[in-house]
C-alpha cells in the first residue's frame, strides 16, 4: 500500500445522517469475486435514475465534485452492513478520506486496512464543513490535524497502530504474522 | 478480585497480545464462519502470497446470500438464475476444497443461513469468539459468545492467523426487567431498545443484555435480540448463558460430549458477569411496557408501537427524506395501510420458533388477496423441522410461498426482492432505502405482525388473531 501523510483535496458534501453500507454500494453488486472497479456502483441508487442515466440531482454528477477525494457527510456514516465493497468503492472512486461526527465501526475498521481515513471531528467543525461545500482542506495524518480554509485547524483521533501502517504504508497482516509464535504458544497453553 | 463484566472474561481469556497504547491486541478467534459474499477477495489474498489457512478446523463455510430460495434450482437441473451468484457459489465451492475447508454446499441437508446453522449444530459455545463477515455475527453474542462482524481483509487475517487485531470496547448494559405482554414479541423488544439508544447509540460498545426480561427469552429469541445490536451501532451484543442456554446445546452434533461437556458446561456456569461489574454506560427498559413495533423510516431506530401515530418531526430534514422516500406523513396511523409483500425469514427471525408463532397466525386463515406472503426457513433443518411439524402445510394452505432457505429478501441479492413503491412487512433486520430491491419500501416487524398483516393485506396488530 502507497503510504499517506497528507491529504489535500476540496470537499463534497452529503449532509445527510445514516449513510448505512448498502446505500455506499447495494447488495446487487456485491456479487464480485474482486475489489477492482466498484467505483463505477458507488451510491447506485443515489446517483443513477431509474434507466441508469445520472442523476443530475446528486452531489457527485455536479461539475463541482470533480477531482474531490474528501466525502463530508452526516453523523453515523457507514452504518449497518460490514461488507468492505464500501471502501472499496469509495477508494476506487477516488476517495482518501470521510469527514463525519460519527462513523461505524466496522466501516472505519474496513476503511483504514484500505487506505481511506475515517476522520471524526466535533460538531462545530462538522457544521463548518456542511455549509462550506468545496472547501480545500489538508488532512495531515503525521500531526492527526484537519486544516481549513479559514484557518482554523482541529485534532482529529485514529487508532495509533493504524496510523502507524498508513504512514509507512504497511500492511496489518505482516504484524501479525511477526506474533505467530506467540499465537502457536496461546494454542498450546489452551490446548485448541 | 475485582467484579468483572461476561465481556472482559471472554476477551481476557482470547488475548495472545494485550493491547499497548501503539498496538491492538491480538485476539484469538475460536470459530471462523464464512460465506460466499465476503470470502473470495480472501481466499484471493492467500493465493497470491501462498498462504494456507491456519485453522481449517476452526473454519466453516455455508451458503447462504445470495443463493436461489427455489427448490428447481437447488435440487432440480435448472442453473442458478443469477449468473454473478453462481460464479461466487462456484468459486466458494473451490476455495473450500483448495484450503481444505469445510464447506456446506448447495444440496447438503446442514446448509442455511450462517447465523442459523452454526448454533443449531452446536457450533457456537459460551465464551468463545466467533467471527464472520458478515454484521448479523452478532447473534451468536446470544450464548455469552464475543461474536462480531468482520470485512474480508479481516477475513483475510483469522485465514491466515487465526488473530484479529483489536481495540478493547467499551461496555454498555441494557437493563431489561418486567415480562413481555401476549403478543410481544423478543423482535418488538429489540426494536423498541434500538428505538430509545438509536442506531449509533451503541457504537464502540458491546452491549450485554441483562435483567428478569432477557433470562425468560429461549434461546431463539435472545437470538433474535443479539442480532440486530448492530442496528444499534454495537458490533456486539451479549447474554449470560444458563440453563437455558445449556439445554439448548446439550446433545447438540458438535457440543462437547461425555466429560468434555461437564467441563465445559462447569466453565459456561462462570462467564456470567459478577456481581457487582461496571458497566461503561447503561439504559433500563420495562418490558412490560411494551407493544408490537413496526418500522416506519429507513433505518431501524425509525419505529413506534403498532397502534402508534408516525412522529411528527416536520422540522427534521432526515425523518422529512425518510417519510418522502415511504410516502408516508408524519401524524399518520400505521395501522391499516397497504401491503404488497410479507417476507417472514432471515437471521433475525427464521428460526422454528418464528414459524411456530407465524403458523399460529395464519391457521385456518388465508393470505390477503394480491399480498404475496414468502416464507423462507433460516436453515434446511429449521426447513425440515417446519414441514414435520405441519408448519408448511398451514403455510401453503393460507396461500404463502414457502422455499428453501436462505438470506433471501432480507437483502435481495439472488433475486428476491420487492419491487419500487411496494410496501414490504418484513421480519429481517435492515429497512434501508433499497435494502429488499430499488426503491423498496420495507417495514420491520415481528412473525406474528407480519404474518397478521399478510392475512389483512394491511398494517395489523396481530393481538386479537392470537
Amino acid at each position: 500500500m502507497e503510504p499517506i501523510t497528507q491529504l489535500h483535496s476540496t470537499t463534497v458534501v452529503m449532509p445527510s445522517t445514516n449513510i448505512d453500507t448498502d446505500q455506499i454500494i447495494p447488495a446487487r453488486f456485491l456479487t464480485v469475486t474482486t475489489k477492482l472497479g466498484l467505483g463505477k456502483s458507488l451510491f447506485a441508487d443515489w446517483r443513477y435514475t431509474s434507466d441508469g442515466s445520472p442523476n443530475p440531482d446528486f452531489v457527485l454528477n455536479q461539475a463541482a465534485a470533480a477531482g474531490s477525494h474528501i466525502l463530508v457527510a452526516g453523523h453515523n456514516f457507514g452504518c449497518g452492513s460490514s461488507r468492505e465493497h464500501a471502501p472499496w468503492a469509495l477508494v476506487d472512486y477516488g476517495f482518501r478520506a470521510v469527514i463525519s461526527t460519527a462513523i461505524a465501526d466496522i466501516f472505519a475498521s474496513n476503511a483504514l486496512k484500505n487506505g481511506l481515513l475515517p476522520i471524526v471531528v466535533d460538531p462545530a467543525t462538522h457544521g463548518w464543513l456542511l455549509a462550506h461545500p468545496g472547501a480545500a482542506v489538508t488532512v495531515d495524518l503525521a500531526a492527526r490535524r484537519l486544516e481549513l480554509p479559514n484557518g482554523t485547524s482541529v485534532s482529529f483521533p485514529i487508532e495509533a497502530f493504524a496510523r502507524h501502517c498508513l504512514l509507512n504504508g504497511l500492511d496489518e497482516l505482516g504484524y501479525l504474522q511477526s506474533k505467530l509464535d506467540a499465537i502457536a504458544g496461546y494454542e498450546s497453553a489452551r490446548s485448541v | 478480585m475485582t467484579a468483572r463484566t461476561m465481556f472482559e472474561k471472554v476477551w481476557t481469556a482470547h488475548e495472545v497480545v494485550p493491547e499497548t497504547p501503539d498496538t491492538p491486541a491480538v485476539l484469538y478467534i475460536d470459530l471462523h464462519l464464512i460465506h460466499e459474499v465476503t470470502s473470495p477477495q480472501a481466499f484471493a489474498m492467500l493465493a497470491a502470497r501462498g498462504l494456507p489457512v491456519r485453522r481449517p478446523d476452526r473454519t466453516l463455510a455455508t451458503l447462504d446470500h445470495s443463493t436461489p430460495t427455489s427448490s428447481e434450482q437447488i435440487f432440480g437441473n435448472v442453473p442458478i438464475r443469477v449468473d454473478a451468484a453462481a460464479r461466487q457459489v462456484q468459486m466458494l465451492e473451490k476455495n473450500a476444497i483448495d484450503f481444505g475447508v469445510e464447506l456446506f454446499g448447495m444440496r447438503d441437508a446442514r446448509r442455511g443461513i450462517v447465523h442459523v446453522i452454526s448454533p443449531e449444530l452446536g457450533c457456537t459455545q459460551p465464551g468463545m469468539t466467533i467471527v464472520c463477515g458478515d454484521s448479523h455475527t452478532s447473534t451468536h453474542g446470544a450464548f455469552g459468545a464475543l461474536a462480531f462482524g468482520i470485512g474480508s481483509t479481516e477475513v483475510g487475517h483469522v485465514f491466515a492467523t487465526q488473530c484479529l487485531l483489536q481495540r478493547k470496547p467499551k461496555t454498555f448494559a441494557v437493563n431489561v426487567e418486567g415480562s413481555l405482554a401476549p403478543g410481544v414479541t423478543a423482535k418488538d423488544l429489540i426494536l423498541a431498545i434500538i428505538g430509545k439508544i438509536g442506531v449509533s447509540g451503541g457504537t464502540g460498545y458491546v452491549l450485554e443484555y441483562r435483567g428478569a426480561a432477557i433470562r425468560a427469552l429461549s434461546m431463539e429469541e435472545r437470538m433474535t435480540i443479539c442480532n440486530m445490536s448492530i442496528e444499534a451501532g454495537a458490533r456486539a451484543g451479549m447474554i449470560a448463558p444458563d440453563e437455558t442456554t445449556i439445554a439448548y446445546l446439550r446433545e447438540r452434533p458438535r457440543a462437547p460430549r461425555g466429560a468434555a461437556w461437564d467441563e465445559a458446561v462447569a466453565r459456561w456456569r462462570t462467564l456470567a458477569s459478577d456481581p457487582g461489574a461496571e458497566f461503561d454506560a447503561s439504559v433500563d427498559i420495562d418490558a412490560s411496557q411494551l407493544e408490537p413495533m413496526i418500522t416506519y423510516g429507513t433505518n431501524p431506530g425509525m419505529v413506534v408501537a403498532i397502534n402508534a401515530a408516525i412522529p411528527v418531526r416536520a422540522d427534521d430534514p432526515v425523518d422529512q427524506k425518510a417519510l418522502a422516500y415511504m410516502g408516508f406523513k408524519g401524524g399518520e396511523r400505521m395501522l391499516g395501510k397497504p401491503v404488497d409483500v410479507v417476507f417472514i425469514g432471515s437471521c433475525t427471525n427464521g428460526r422454528l420458533e418464528d414459524l411456530h408463532a407465524a403458523a399460529r397466525i395464519l391457521r385456518g386463515r388465508t393470505v390477503a388477496k394480491g399480498v404475496h406472503l414468502l416464507i423462507v426457513p433460516g436453515s434446511q433443518q429449521v426447513k425440515r423441522e417446519a414441514e414435520a411439524a405441519g408448519l408448511a402445510d398451514i403455510f401453503k394452505a393460507a396461500g404463502a410461498d414457502w422455499r428453501e432457505s436462505g438470506c433471501s429478501m432480507c437483502l435481495g441479492m439472488n433475486g428476491d426482492t420487492v419491487a419500487a413503491g411496494q410496501y414490504a412487512v418484513s421480519t429481517s433486520n435492515r429497512n434501508f432505502e433499497g435494502r429488499q430491491g430499488v426503491g423498496a419500501r420495507t417495514l420491520l416487524a415481528s412473525p406474528y405482525t407480519a404474518a397478521a398483516s399478510a392475512v389483512f393485506g394491511r398494517i395489523s396488530d396481530p393481538r386479537p388473531l392470537l
